[in-house]
């Protein structure tokens, strides 16, 4: 009895999965009625459940599942259309047999579910008059045949062969074009006659078909290995047991390996590595498992949206982009119910009704749009319609209207943040209630469930042209690459992700400066504004000397974060904080450190936010960076080259071409030397000695120049080699002060000195651009 | 004649008790993560196994002055609404059964802070055992408003 009721559990598993699929197919098949391969597929995957829940003995199932099945036969063999009243006949089949699927899983019975109607309604189609137009001489036959009685307790379900899984062979041939029918026939023939061989064997000896094409066709005609053979189900808390474990895991490495290094036991330190790696491959393992692609949960929604536009009278195009996009399982559960919601909410009062549609010129069927891509470190899931759009200043007055606002707060917002109001409990739009959404709950409720998982949600919409909601989820729960950062007496853990780069202050050559109260830092001549970590944190508030400046990117804002001292990068398991820290915003989580003790996780977008950054200086600062953005989110991309013992590195994007010239072709042109190049003359500028670096590699042939061009006027800096290109990662960088350089930075696990190619020509020739102009050098 | 278990403890001299089921574990913790900017009652965090705790301090709570978090401290979890929460005491008590007609209500002269948080009182032998209500007393925006 046991064994039964897991195969029970099974069939329920694997029938869920085939009714979604099934949902899918419908609503794609209503889409394109002349599909034989839908039909065939949702006709098989009917049958599946038809035969096992026979098996089974649920015989309400098996009745359902045959009239379903009847119907479908029905429109497969084309004795009757495809019409939207069939497919919601066969919809609410698939409905039934789901209901009693409940109800087996929950009772172990069938009973208390409504099937005799479903089947009424079957037959009511199945007899409908439509079926005598297309069809009309093939009629009686199939009529004969087909609608079986269905309360006739139905035999148990032949083994008959399901088709499509093994096509003959001799068909596959002939509809290839590779064996003539006549021959097929007679080898056939032959082989009832009392030949053994097999049909391919015969048709190859007599030279009747191409060995190559029959052994394709033998490969086609072997069932396609199947998703079930290849993968198992695992149940889900084993996972989730799994993932909880090796963030314990990751916990105890880190303090084992710390303990370690302090002991400097050169071998129980390799074996320490070791085991930190393994422990990082069996943690992106498991992370591994438990992505999942957004599809999952998109899968319901065609039929969500289906249903939900067709009882209200409009026309939805769904598109969907990027659902390949994978998301850690947990959190996939937890953005099902917000993402189901903004759809309806979408369909139910973005998109207008057809005739307001026409009026205002826009085609009459509305388009809603999900998309889904990585960002970031996040995945940005939208939804997107193309509908009537939400008016800020009705937004303002219903708010002042609720009390959620006071009137004169109105003018200072911007549309953003009035956008935002619609998260706010109790607050509604909608011009009439209906029951879908717009009862005034709802979108604060998707906001409380995607902050929940770490996640925030925001809104855009152009009044007339649409809406565009907008979720942005955190990759994965459980694990980030973070800094930990020393301010006051504790310690802070801040996400790399955010962090752009570092910057040393000692009071001397780098500085904290002032601009009228607002403390900023001059960073490769931009100003950029500072916040003080313990000042926002409201404890004492120390110098500004033997301080670190940590560059921090968040919400498109630019900042420093002036901390006391930054540790090291560490994994770290991201534990939710109790929802009474919530309100504070400066935490997005805790962690428990290499020694044990709490952590807390900076929010840095929320810093900013806390940062005063004005919306006008917010606008420069993005603008004045979007480079240095572009860079961050990337990596910069760096040219590593080797000048005597350092290596310096050039950003990449400031270099035009790489080149090698004999050394015999370097002439001098007054105290310059220059090269013949392209028809121009190039000046040179050892890199050597702009550094006063010495370089003993004068001896080759040959020279390495990198030709940087700026404001149409080249200069070929000679370098010893080239070494690589690297994508600067947002590793310890530090200032220093030497002309020509911006700082320096671990690259590929080496010192890497980063070039200001600018400063490095001015520092060696300070004349060198006007005098450029006087020679005419080159205008490249 | 029905009784009920309560863990007992002490904050600043007085005697309180909790219901023995609503407590999940009893233990002296001394590392604790402040947290800048929390309401003054949450004396800070700790790791319980790899959990992250929030304790609660009592004294904040029932309007005293904070305990100084150096040393170890005694923390009385409580399961908690969904996630379990310490309290910090000052010392651990014994687990005692008592009968309900032991139970009163707080004393109309009792007020302030503690009686917020109090939900009866129980004559034990020579003194008195205030029953806290956990929920009040585990909420930490209370005692700032």
């Amino acid at each position: 009895m046991e064994d039964l009721g897991e195969i029970v559990g099974e069939f329920l598993m694997e029938s869920h999965e085939n009714l979604d699929q099934i949902d899918r197919d419908l609503v794609a098949l209503e889409q394109e009625p002349g599909s034989r391969d839908l039909i065939s597929r949702i006709f098989r995957a009917i049958h599946t459940i038809k035969g096992t829940s026979g098996f089974l003995a649920f015989g309400r199932l098996e009745t359902l599942a045959h009239a379903g099945e009847s119907l479908l036969s029905r429109l497969r063999d084309g004795v009757q259309p495809v019409t939207p009243t069939t497919i919601t006949t066969l919809l609410a089949t698939i409905d039934g047999v789901r209901n009693l699927l409940e109800a087996i899983e929950q009772n172990n019975s069938e009973e208390g579910v409504d099937v005799e109607s479903i089947i009424t309604a079957v037959h009511a189609q199945m007899a409908a008059p439509t079926s005598d137009a297309p069809a009309a001489p093939a009629t009686p036959a199939a009529e004969a045949d087909k609608p079986e009685p269905l309360q006739e307790v139905p035999a148990r379900p032949a083994p008959e062969p399901v088709e499509d899984q093994r096509r003959p062979l001799g068909e596959m041939l002939v509809e290839s074009g590779a064996a003539e029918p006549a021959d097929v026939g007679s080898a056939l023939q032959s082989q009832l006659e009392g030949d053994e061989r097999k049909l391919g064997t015969i048709l190859l000896e007599e030279g009747k078909a191409q060995p190559a094409a029959v052994s394709e066709a033998l490969q086609n005609q072997a069932p396609k290995r199947s998703v079930a053979d290849s993968a198992i189900r695992v149940d889900v808390d084993l996972l989730d047991t799994l993932m909880n474990m090796v963030g314990e895991l990751v916990l105890a490495r880190n303090q084992l390996v710390r303990g370690v290094m302090e002991t400097g036991d050169s071998g129980l330190v390799r074996s320490a590595q070791r085991l930190g790696m393994i422990t990082s491959e069996l943690q992106e393992g498991i992370m591994k498992t438990r992505m999942q692609p957004i599809e999952h949960i998109w899968s319901k929604l065609p039929r969500v949206i289906r249903d939900l536009s067709q009882s209200l009278g409009k026309k939805v195009e769904l598109v969907m982009e990027g659902k390949e996009t994978e998301l850690d399982r947990s959190l996939l559960e937890a953005v099902k119910d917000p993402l189901t919601h903004l759809v309806r909410n979408a369909v139910d009062h973005g998109i207008e009704e057809e005739a307001r549609r026409i009026a205002a010129g826009k085609s009459p069927e509305g388009t809603l749009t999900l998309r889904a891509y990585h960002e970031g470190g996040h995945v940005a899931v939208e939804v997107a319609d193309d509908g009537a759009g939400m008016d800020v200043n009705r937004i303002a007055e219903k708010a002042v209207e609720k009390g959620l606002l006071r009137a004169e707060q109105v003018p200072g917002m911007d549309k953003r943040e009035i956008m935002a109001m619609v998260f706010q409990p109790g607050f509604s739009t909608a011009a009439k209630v209906t029951n879908v959404s717009g009862r005034g709950v709802g979108m604060d409720v998707v906001k409380t469930n995607i902050e929940r998982i770490g996640g925030a949600v925001s809104v855009d919409s152009t009044l007339g042209e649409g809406t565009v909601w907008r979720l942005n989820i955190p990759l994965t729960l459980a694990i980030v690459q973070a800094l930990t950062v020393d301010c006051g007496e504790q310690r802070y853990v801040i996400p790399q992700i955010a962090v752009l780069e570092l910057v040393y202050i000692d009071g001397n050559s780098t500085k904290v400066e002032y601009a009228s109260g607002a403390p900023v830092y001059r960073l490769r001549g931009k100003l950029l504004p500072l916040v003080r970590l313990d000042r926002t944190l409201g404890l004492e508030v120390g110098g500004d000397k033997g301080v670190y400046i940590m560059v921090l990117q968040a919400d498109g804002r630019r900042f420093g974060l002036v901390v006391d001292r930054v540790l090291n990068t560490e994994e770290v398991v991201v534990k939710a904080l109790n929802s009474r820290f919530k309100d504070i915003g400066l935490y997005s989580g805790a962690t428990i450190l290499g020694d044990g003790k709490v952590g807390l996780i900076l929010d840095v977008s929320q810093l900013a936010r806390r940062s005063h950054l004005t919306a006008e200086g917010d606008r420069e600062n993005t603008l004045g960076t979007s480079r240095a953005t572009a860079g961050a989110t990337n990596g910069e991309r760096l040219l590593i080259t080797a000048v005597g013992e350092r290596r310096v590195a050039i950003p990449l994007d400031t270099v035009t071409r790489l080149e090698e010239f004999p050394r015999s072709r370097i002439e001098q042109a007054g105290s310059r030397e220059v090269v013949q190049y392209r028809g121009q003359i190039l000046p040179l500028m050892r890199l050597s000695h702009v550094l006063g670096a010495y370089s003993d590699a004068e001896e080759g042939d040959t020279v390495s120049v990198v030709v940087y061009s700026e404001g149409g006027r080249s200069v070929a800096l000679v370098v010893d080699r080239i070494v690589d290109i690297a994508e600067n990662s947002t590793t310890a960088r530090r200032d220093v002060e030497e002309d020509g350089l911006v700082g320096t930075a671990v690259i590929q696990q080496r010192v890497t000195e980063l070039l200001d190619v600018r400063r490095a020509i001015l520092a060696a020739d300070p004349n060198f651009y006007r005098e450029m102009t006087a020679d005419e050098l080159v205008e490249a | 004649m029905a009784s009920r278990q309560f863990a007992t403890f002490e904050v600043a001299e007085q005697l309180f008790g909790v219901e023995v089921d609503t407590v999940q574990e009893v233990l002296s913790y001394s590392e604790y993560t402040p947290v800048p900017l929390a309401p003054p009652a949450v004396g800070g965090l700790f790791n319980l196994r790899g959990q992250v705790i929030a304790a609660v301090d009592l004294r904040v709570q029932l309007g005293l002055p904070r305990q100084t978090l150096a040393g170890p401290k005694m923390n009385v979890i409580l399961r908690g609404d969904g996630e379990p929460v310490s309290l910090l005491v000052d010392r651990i008590g014994e687990v005692v059964d008592l009968d309900d007609d032991a139970f009163e209500p707080p004393p109309d002269t009792l007020s302030g802070h503690t009686r917020e948080l109090v939900v009866g009182t129980f004559k034990l032998d020579g003194r008195l055992m205030l029953a806290l209500d956990v929920t009040q007393a585990v909420d930490t925006y209370r005692a700032t408003t």
